[in-house]
């Protein structure tokens, strides 16, 4: 039998977004993704749960230097995202669980999709 | 308290076919945790939808694996056919499916072939692999390609299968399942393999399901979930149900990809038999404005193709999130009690494919 999936996104506060993880897992969504959109300027931060094949977005939106907190306490597997989300991004996450501290990826250039990157962050190689 | 120690492991190793590196903590010979680092081989593929059009990424994601290389592609064309509303063609649908499978067929077979080798079983890597290589000259006698097929497109496909082909596929299939289950009857019942295997990296349903795992990884813990059950290409006419197996340990996610290399022939046998006719594609005209979060099963698991559209003919931003970098949490907790020679075996019972991680 085929399931009907169905997508929905809403948008999050940066004060409630871990209480709205939480709600998230309490009805028993599991962590499908987190990442980032770099929209100019700030990110869109999307973080994907699903259940039943029913796929539901919490879409954050931070400046750059805007302190992300980490949803690891909840979904314990969020480091992979996180730590990526700091590698690749530049933006920081409070309270990872496994915090590789920028080492997580490794890329010749520091924060590769930074919107901060123009005049600020040099390629290595360059 | 034993003295403990830290074994790198990777990212070269005999048994990785592909650079991850875990920090191995160890008790004597047995591993207390497990710290894993990725990001050697990083290639930015992500970016390169700035500066290719849409149509064009097509064979970027293709590129992103080596091994479901189509199932990228795949992914890729059916965000966008969903973004900008377009009909592909039913046979262009069984088409897709038939190279999915194929692609899912010689993925499975390539990675019984390495669980194999990672046991020392030789023979058995050899004949995985013997039989990988029909499925390969398949894919090379229906697309023109081993690897990369490039048969993918946004709008249907760009190649068929004449009546002829499609006849001789479905004759060679009998045989072909013949042999797997003599391959798989090895995996499933030999006594050394299950010696090895049984009981080995361990990861329970709740686990596994809060972890976020995918795929195999998350079957063999017993977690019904296979994106397939959603119907995309012909797998809505076809009909699917998700091989499960619930003991969670190595020879249970093996089971399951033994187990699910069965659920593919019949699949493709099924797909041949009520292939629709008509046309291959539809004209594509215009670009994609909008977003969406298009998923498919890789042999690997789901992997997530989040696409973004702003009106033109360059997407804003292209996310790929594969099953393996899903995978690697609960690989972190499956390692903690085993010894330090079940590593490579416990690694690899995630199939991990850091190509695709590393996009």
């Amino acid at each position: 039998m085929t399931v009907n999936e169905e997508q929905t996104t809403i948008g999050v506060a940066l004060e409630d977004l871990t209480r709205e993880v939480k709600a998230l897992q309490t009805d028993g969504y599991r962590l499908v993704q987190i990442g980032c959109t770099d929209t100019g300027g700030a990110y869109e931060v999307n973080y994907s749960f699903d259940r039943g094949y029913q796929y539901r977005n919490l879409r954050l939106t931070v400046g750059p230097e805007t302190e992300v907190p980490s949803i690891s306490d909840i979904y314990w597997g969020a480091f992979v995202y996180e730590n990526e989300m700091h590698d690749l991004f530049g933006i920081p996450v409070n309270g990872i669980n496994i915090d590789f501290k920028g080492t997580f990826i490794k890329t010749a250039e520091k924060y590769p999709f930074s919107v901060t990157r123009r005049g600020g962050d040099q390629c290595r190689n360059a | 308290m034993p003295e403990r120690i830290i074994v790198p492991f990777g990212p070269q190793h005999p048994v990785l076919p592909e650079p991850i590196h875990l920090d191995l903590v160890l008790e004597d010979e047995t591993v207390v945790e497990a710290v894993p680092s990725i990001g050697y081989i990083h290639r930015g593929l992500e970016r390169l939808i700035e500066k290719r059009e849409y149509t064009e990424y097509v064979y970027v994601a293709e590129r992103i694996c080596g091994i479901c290389s189509f199932m990228h592609a795949l992914c890729y064309s059916q965000g966008i056919e969903e973004i900008m509303k377009i009909e592909v063609p039913d046979r262009a649908h069984y088409l897709r499916t038939i190279w999915s499978e194929c692609s899912r067929l010689h993925s499975h077979l390539l990675w019984l072939g390495l669980f194999a080798d990672s046991m020392g079983f030789e023979n058995l890597f050899m004949r995985s692999w013997q039989l990988r290589e029909s499925v390969l000259d398949v894919l090379e006698d229906t697309t023109g390609g081993r690897v990369i097929q490039g048969t993918c497109k946004v709008g249907g496909v760009r190649r068929d299968i004449g009546a002829e082909k499609l006849a001789e596929m479905h004759r060679a299939l009998d045989p072909f399942e013949a042999q797997c289950r003599d391959l798989g009857d090895v995996f499933l019942n030999d006594e050394t393999v299950k010696y090895r295997l049984q009981g080995l990296g361990v990861i329970s349903k709740d686990e596994a399901y809060a972890l976020g795992a995918a795929g195999p990884t998350a079957r063999g813990s017993g977690v019904a979930m296979d994106h397939r059950e959603t119907g995309y290409a012909a797998y809505g006419d076809l009909g699917f149900k998700p091989v499960v197996e619930t003991a969670g340990d190595c020879y249970a996610r093996c089971a399951v990809r033994v187990k699910e290399v069965y659920a593919s022939i019949d699949l493709i046998r099924r797909a041949i038999s009520e292939m629709p006719e008509g046309s291959l594609d539809v004209k594509v005209k215009g670009a994609p404005d909008g977003e969406y979060f298009s998923r498919v099963e890789q042999p690997r698991g789901e992997v997530v193709h989040y696409l973004r559209g702003n009106g033109t003919k360059h997407l804003a931003r292209a996310r790929i999130r594969t099953p393996t970098l899903a995978n690697i949490p609960p690989l972190v907790k499956m390692l903690p009690g085993a010894q330090l020679a079940d590593v490579p075996v416990v690694v690899l019972s995630i199939d991990p494919c850091i190509s695709c991680t590393e996009r």
